[in-house]
């Protein structure tokens, strides 16, 4: 997912805090009553250090998500299509915005977590190392990307941590919003030109995979499920929500007329659902490691936007200082 | 603006019309164009998002204009004909609108410059006697208050900023000086325009835009450069070298596939 670099960082959080006066007792107890988790409610550091890196990884992956879609907004085929993708990709925007608010609020500054991100510690999802080459690439995106996004995220709406979860509630419903149109421009070119199909299938054949992806690891190799479960950060495992989207997404593909491309492709009669073949885990990897096609290109453009945005900032800083913070420059009109 | 009684005022014809209402049309859609360029490379989250807005507030103005182009040409053009299938020589936004981004400071000072001429047309074209005109002015006017407000604002601050950023931006006020003689001369359609109660007479835009232009340039402490007539007339289909490449871009894909829809 967004957040799956978690999963396979390797980091295994330290356990056992000594819980002197039964805080963490208590703690816990909150959390298996579904009560929500506040910034001003102690909480152990490791709840604290999981939560800044789940969300500082998800707001990144909406900033960074920024580019592979932007890429496409000055040739949008349409006038109609053009405003779409401007308005989804500044809500994608609006997202890293609310996100890094939630981690502020757990003590770490966005300042901090940008720099983490352009210095290339921090860690965003694979899926936007990959370019997008042609404009069914941006159907495929909201109809995958974001398919994928929700399907973990509908769950994080429930997360024990209160801000985050509010966050992720209108997250959720733009998502969605996202993954319709997508669907619906990948159905415009399904039912096009030949020319048209043809690159609609070419977009699905490569976002499939790298969507599967999306979900991290499978359980088997996946370090922090269980403690992120136990917080209730984190409510179904990888596996589990990877199989939901294929079995959401197989029969819209069918409809569309496009071939799923993966040969071991088959309808599992007991489970009543589509199961995949298995996946290349070296290639995701390789990505999340910094290797996959676009990873260079997309920090580039980061570093070069912050670099190229510095005297702006600090131009704005240095009338902030001469003028009181705050100071909007009072303009006629 | 109170316009002159209709029975005594001489009629436009529709090609007058359509070609006006294309200049308008033209302006929003290359400006709206230009500022898509900035999302996801902006200074900051927040200035990405606001010229993400006010890209889309531009190009929301030039499907409406654009349609209303079409509907007054009537030979069956809708905006996305309009838009993907002229060539430059048939743009007629102003040279001002179509000139690269630059730095943030070029970007912003492009944007003032053109936000207070939107702004001052489009509030007087509020009471146009073309009431479909009129309609769609009302609510571009209202956007394009909240535009200059934006540009004007970084404007300050970037001019009253630090030695850096006042240098930038007044080096892109001496840039881009030049186009706005094109915005505030009329020429023969723009007169006729007036004459016809559609357009607003040239002078009172002019003269509310030097006002309103002048006021920002003092506040954030850089000169008002002296006048320079500019031979350039995009409204009239001269453009400059920029409109041809950001016209490539624009319309490239569904020319590669004619006749299918998106
Ligand atoms: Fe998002
Ligand atoms: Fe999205």
């Amino acid at each position: 997912m967004y957040t799956q670099a978690l999963d396979s960082a390797g980091s295994a959080a330290p356990q056992g805090e000594a819980d002197e006066d039964g805080r963490l007792e208590r703690f816990q107890a909150r959390i298996d009553r579904d009560e929500k988790i506040e910034p001003k409610d102690w909480m152990p550091e490791d709840y604290r250090q999981t939560l800044i890196r789940q969300i500082a990884q998800h707001a990144h992956s909406e900033i960074v998500g920024m580019l592979p879609e932007g890429n496409w907004i000055t040739r949008a085929p349409s006038l109609r299509r053009k405003v779409v993708l401007i308005a989804k990709v500044q809500d994608e925007g609006g997202h890293g915005m609310y996100l890094y608010s939630a981690a502020e609020t757990l003590g770490v500054s966005r300042t901090t977590l940008i720099e983490q991100l352009l210095s290339g510690r921090a860690k965003y999802s694979s899926i936007f190392n990959y370019p997008t080459l042609t404009w069914a690439d941006i159907g495929a995106i909201g109809w995958l990307v974001d398919g994928a996004a929700i399907m973990n995220q509908i769950p994080l709406c429930r997360c024990s941590y209160g801000p985050y979860a509010r966050a992720m509630v209108r997250i959720c419903k733009e998502e969605s919003f996202h993954q319709r149109q997508g669907y619906e421009l990948m159905l415009a070119l399904a039912r096009g030109s030949a020319a048209q199909r043809a690159m609609a299938q070419d977009a699905l054949n490569r976002w499939w995979w790298p969507s599967l992806m999306m979900f991290g690891p499978s359980d088997a190799h996946s370090v922090h499920t269980a403690q992120s479960m136990r917080w209730k950060i984190k409510r179904f495992s990888n596996d589990e929500l990877r199989q939901k989207f294929i079995s959401v997404t197989v029969p819209q593909a069918q409809y569309l007329g496009l071939t799923v491309p993966d040969p071991e492709l088959r309808w599992d009669e007991a489970a009543q659902h589509y199961r995949a073949g298995p996946i290349n885990w070296s290639e995701f990897h390789a990505v999340l490691k910094g290797d996959g096609p676009c990873n260079r290109e997309r920090l580039a453009a980061r570093r070069e936007a912050h670099e190229a945005g510095r005297w702006v900032r600090e131009a704005a800083a240095a009338y902030a200082e001469k003028h009181g913070a705050g100071a909007v420059p009072a303009r006629s009109g | 603006m109170s316009m002159a009684i209709a029975a005594e005022r001489p009629q436009a014809t529709a090609e007058e019309r359509c070609e006006y209402t294309l200049r308008l049309a033209d302006t929003s859609l290359v400006a709206g164009q230009r500022l898509a360029e900035w999302l996801g490379h902006g200074p900051a989250l927040e200035e990405d998002l606001a010229l993400g807005n006010i890209a889309l507030d531009l190009i929301g103005q030039a499907r409406l204009l654009l349609a209303l182009a079409g509907r007054i040409e009537g030979r069956g053009r809708d905006e996305d004909a309009l838009a993907f299938w002229r060539d430059a020589a048939q743009f007629r936004n102003v040279s001002l609108a179509e000139q690269p981004n630059g730095d943030f400071g070029h970007t912003i000072v492009r944007q003032c410059l053109l936000d207070a001429w939107q702004l001052e047309t489009y509030a007087s074209l509020a009471g146009s006697a073309d009431t479909e005109l009129a309609d769609i002015a009302k609510k571009a006017a209202k956007e394009c208050r909240y535009h200059w407000r934006y540009s004007a604002g970084w404007l300050v601050r970037l001019g009253d900023g630090t030695e850096e950023s006042h240098r930038r931006v007044s080096e892109a006020v001496q840039d881009l000086w030049r186009f706005t003689d094109e915005l505030l001369t009329p020429d023969a359609l723009d007169a006729r325009m007036a004459e016809c109660g559609i357009a607003p007479p040239a002078a009172a835009v002019r003269e509310r835009w030097e006002q309103r232009v002048a006021a920002a340039l003092r506040e954030a402490k850089l000169p008002c450069p002296v006048h320079q007539h500019y031979p350039w007339h995009g409204k009239r289909g001269v453009h400059t070298e920029a409109l041809g490449h950001l016209l490539a871009t624009l319309q490239h894909l569904p020319r590669a596939h004619p006749g299918v829809s998106w």
